[in-house]
């Protein structure tokens, strides 16, 4: 009945904001003729609210809805998973805001743009973007008010409804808390879920990596518990690349177990490593993580990997043991492929390994000796490399002379296989940067980099990294130390912008602890905090009674809020109720309608003893309560002990 | 309407009675004022908020499947606000008091005014307040401290006593998510006297008494001088001039009022007239004597009233009427 009134301009300017600002913040995401789509059907609205025009017909705003959908249907492909549906939401409530006549329209658009503020964390759950869906809700709840109490004034309801958020927000902290959590998803994902997820890959191409090198995106931090590797250790292990087809590199043979292959030895460094998702299972663990860490896998190229791949932001407590020796006793499958090579490819480089190898006595001699050779080549190292055609190596290191790791990296391995010594290329990422805020290590996608391995019978695997001949810097501090100052590198990574880095470094820190507390509270992390706050081994029974205890306490401090302010009322209303009740003890109630002179005229009939006090009393009264002074404490007070002195029979 | 289904109805009216005094305290009319406390406010959802509830069940099954953290937050914020706003509705009718106030007599098929006054003693505001009583819904709100006079129309149909009944006070501030309410039966009644004839034969004047004829039907109007003002004179025929001159009140006299006095005798009427018809014509003579000032007497088979004038003869007169062969009668 009363759902069908036409909202009034207030109420509609509300939800104009709410969707507004709901709404802006998926502008990046969504396709731009949607944005335009939704900007435009928004203007038209805020137009016809202007000039107080009538929404258009309903067939109309049908058709657009329907030319959206196959409009959404071309760009996506389909209809299901999270990127359509958000999509076709931001739509439906555009065209609803249209077409709204009454305030039940008004509501159920309203309901639409709490589902997209909740979409707005599909794709990323920075402090920022929370902030805006908290002004989306803001608004949104103040829309709902508005249709309530549309009497009030736009900042009295904009207050209201911040009050209700806030009361709201002691229950939002005891449900996160100590609602169960339950580990996702509750069923098969659509495809589009693990979308946007960057990192390496399992192959590599020339300029794969350097394309990586161009993002300041976080891959994983690391928090040492004691003081972290020196930088040249800092090798964080991805995929090891044994076949090469004259252009990619891809994995070879390589078997998975429980423990590793090898007796971890030297000196251990233990941290904690967050890992952004990638969507692979490797984990980047510094080489070479030790025996027994839970929830893990070892493989036999000496990855770390986990039991699925990694789809969101995880933690892992790790061990490694940088000085181990490995690979002494290694399969001959995986030596016999790390001597292949393609036919045919790179005669150049072919003839100049097996001129060195023809000299050299042993393996250790044709390293020494290639890595010479590359040295006194005069290679540049360069983030943006020129292309190079069918022979990569030979055009490389002849004839362009500029390459990143990538190049380095299979230019080398490439010459030890046709020097017939067994190596491979190793991806991941190398180096890092510690932040000074809270000294954790942290490692971006421009870390990544490619080195290399070699098998040396009676040593196992060694760890060769060519880029460190042309390029000492990158090792020791980094991209940007390593190169000139004219390549393009990431804003934050040139020289010269110190007091930027500090404010990211400041930024960095905080988000690394919303991401550990807000956004990687998992049923492990919850588990962890009701152990250390004295309930041991909890279960749902135990998160239900705490669940249930804190929400009874924060209703009782709401209901005693509700009931408070009725003791607040006036000071003098209270002595003259409290004269009233102590009369009524004695059998002369105030009508209602009675008036303190009438009042007072009657008790001293009933009681001529006290005539006098009586009359006084409701004078004073009277005078206080009627007067043309507003009633002073004072006197309310003397009224009060007069009162309370008062001696009835 | 088959028997079968109107006893159903019986026992649902019998059913819905019980339900209100066991569940909803609705118990017989209460003397004012009456306040609300928390044992008489009741909160349930409203449609709009079960669709909230459901909107939030899904953002949450959405929220685990993907992982969103911060989507537990924002649900959970929600759901927060809601339960803060269950707490908001209750607090706006909390205390909330009720004083019925007057409610003037009327004749049957005129539109009744209950007054109902409603007080809010907190120093805030209490928006978005709707009462029902009657099958009217009367929106309002009251400042902070303040009180409201509401007035809630009732259609009458017969004479007698007509009372309030159950008066349904609610709101589903803030959000309209959820619906606070309370039921109360104050005890207030309104007067309804009969209709009058609408088209009546003239005063029965003079009919019993000789002497009213020397003056002649015309000399009612007649003025005839002034005498000292009494409380019980009609305001019609206080000598406003003479006032506004700055003289004494004085009543104007006419020489009808001496002298046609009339009397409304129930057994003088017509007997082809019933009950009802004979109380409607009695009616509309009390309201022509009334407007002409003329005194009268009335005499019914079960009271006399001896010769008065004025309204409050008139309406004593009336109230005789309106209960008559009503148990109340004596009331």
């Amino acid at each position: 009945m009363r759902d069908t009134h036409s909202p009034t301009r207030t109420q509609f300017g509300w939800l104009l904001a709410a969707v507004s600002a709901t709404l802006a913040p998926h502008a990046i995401e969504l396709p731009y003729w949607l944005v335009i789509l939704c900007a435009g059907l928004i203007a038209i609205r805020s137009t016809l609210l202007w000039r107080r025009g009538k929404p258009p017909r309903q067939l109309l705003i049908l058709l657009v809805a329907v030319a959206a959908g196959i409009g959404v249907r071309f760009e996506f492909g389909h209809f299901f998973g999270k990127d359509p549906g958000v999509a076709l939401l931001a739509v439906l409530l555009c065209l609803k805001l249209l077409e709204s006549r009454t305030t039940r329209d008004l509501r159920a658009a309203v309901l639409l743009a709490y589902f997209l503020q909740v979409g707005l964390f599909f794709y990323s759950q920075t402090p920022g973007i929370a902030a805006l869906a908290l002004a989306g809700a803001l608004l949104t709840t103040t829309t709902l008010l508005s249709l309530e109490d549309a009497a009030a004034r736009p900042a009295a309801q904009l207050r209201t409804s911040a009050v209700l958020l806030a009361q709201g927000l002691p229950f939002m902290l005891v449900l996160f808390v100590l609602f169960p959590r339950v580990q996702g998803p509750l069923w098969g994902l659509p495809s589009d879920a693990y979308s946007g997820m960057t990192g390496l890959s399992d192959t590599m191409t020339p300029g794969s990596i350097s394309q990586l090198g161009l993002s300041d995106a976080i891959a994983f931090r690391a928090e040492f518990s004691d003081t972290p590797p020196p930088p040249s250790q800092r090798y964080w292990r991805g995929p090891v690349l044994t076949r090469y087809d004259g252009r990619s590199w891809r994995p070879g043979f390589s078997t998975i177990a429980a423990a590793p292959r090898y007796a971890p030895s030297g000196r251990a460094y233990e941290y904690r490593l967050t890992l952004e998702p990638h969507n692979q299972p490797w984990l980047l663990a510094l080489d070479f993580p030790a025996a027994n860490i839970p929830k893990t896998r070892y493989a036999d190229d000496f990855r770390l990997l986990a039991e699925q791949p990694v789809r969101m932001r995880t933690r892992f407590d790790l061990r490694s043991y940088p000085a181990t020796a490995v690979g002494k006793d290694e399969n001959a499958i995986v030596l016999a492929e790390a001597r292949r090579l393609p036919a045919n490819f790179n005669p150049r480089s072919t003839r100049l390994a097996q001129e060195i190898a023809a000299e050299a006595p042993d393996s250790a001699a044709i390293l020494a000796r290639i890595l010479e050779r590359l040295q006194g080549m005069d290679l540049t190292y360069t983030v943006s490399p020129p292309l190079l055609g069918t022979h990569a190596v030979d055009e490389f290191l002849f004839d362009t002379r500029q390459g990143f790791c990538e190049h380095f990296a299979s230019a080398f391995v490439f010459l030890m296989r046709a020097a017939g010594v067994p190596a491979r290329v190793v991806t991941g990422y190398q180096g890092g940067e510690i932040n000074p805020v809270d000294g954790s290590l942290v490692v971006r996608q421009s870390d990544a980099h490619a080195w290399a391995e070699v098998w040396f019978t009676g040593r196992g695997w060694v760890r060769v990294d060519p880029t460190a001949l042309s390029a000492p810097a990158r090792i020791e501090s980094g991209l940007s130390a390593a190169l000139g100052d004219w390549d393009a590198l990431p804003l934050l990574r040139r020289p010269g912008m110190d007091w930027l880095r500090e404010v990211r470094h400041r930024w960095e820190a905080l988000s690394n602890t919303w991401n550990q507390w807000v956004l990687g509270y998992n049923p492990d992390r919850q588990r962890d905090l009701l152990e250390r706050i004295g309930f041991p081994q909890p279960d749902w029974r135990t998160l239900a009674m705490l669940l249930g205890t804190s929400a009874a306490g924060l209703m009782m401090l709401l209901l005693a809020w509700a009931f408070a302010l009725r003791r607040r009322r006036d000071p003098l209303d209270a002595v003259w109720a409290r004269f009233s009740r102590k009369l009524a003890r004695h059998g002369a109630a105030r009508h209602p309608w009675e008036g303190p002179l009438d009042y007072g005229k009657r008790l001293a009939m009933t009681f001529p003893e006290r005539a006098e006090p009586l009359r006084t009393i409701s004078e004073d009264y009277a005078r206080l309560r009627y007067g043309a002074e507003p009633a002073d404490p004072r006197s309310v007070r003397l009224l009060a002990r007069s009162i309370r002195r008062l001696k009835l029979k | 309407m088959p028997p079968r289904s109107d006893a159903w109805r019986r026992q649902l009216i019998a059913l819905r009675r019980h339900l209100d005094r066991w569940l909803f305290r609705v118990g017989p009319p209460e003397t004012a004022p009456i306040v609300l406390g928390q044992r008489r406010i009741f909160v349930l959802p409203t449609p709009a908020g079960l669709a909230f509830a459901t909107a939030l069940l899904v953002m949450l099954i959405a929220s685990i499947n993907y992982n969103l953290s911060l989507g537990y937050a924002l649900v959970f914020l929600l759901g927060g606000v809601s339960v803060a706003s269950i707490v908001h509705a209750f607090r706006n009718l909390l205390h909330l008091s009720f004083t019925p106030g007057r409610a003037e007599p009327v004749f049957a098929g005129e539109r009744a005014s209950f007054h109902i006054v409603v007080a809010n003693h907190r120093p805030a505001r209490r928006p978005a307040l709707r009462l029902t009583a009657r099958g009217t819904v009367v929106p309002f709100e009251i400042g902070a401290g303040d009180s409201a006079d509401l007035i809630v129309p009732a259609v009458t149909a017969g004479r007698g006593w007509m009372a309030l009944g159950r008066v349904r006070i609610e709101t589903t501030y803030p959000l309209g998510l959820i619906r606070a309410w309370s039921v109360l039966v104050p005890e207030q009644r309104c007067l309804v006297y009969p209709a009058p004839e609408p088209t009546p034969p003239p005063l029965p004047e003079g009919a019993s008494r000789n002497l009213g004829r020397r003056t002649g039907s015309a000399g009612d109007d007649d003025f005839a001088g002034l005498r000292t003002h009494q409380p019980a004179d009609s305001p019609r025929h206080v000598a406003w001039k003479t006032l506004a001159r700055g003289g004494p009140m004085l009543t104007k006299q006419f020489s009808g009022m001496d002298g046609g006095e009339i009397h409304l005798d129930w057994s003088t009427l017509p007997a082809e007239l019933g009950t009802e018809a004979r109380l409607s014509r009695m009616t509309a003579w009390i309201v022509a004597a009334g407007q002409r000032g003329l005194a009268f007497s009335l005499a019914l088979p079960d009271v006399r009233i001896a010769t008065g004038r004025g309204s409050e003869h008139s309406a004593n007169c009336l109230r005789r009427l309106a209960l008559f062969g009503t148990d109340a009668a004596d009331a």
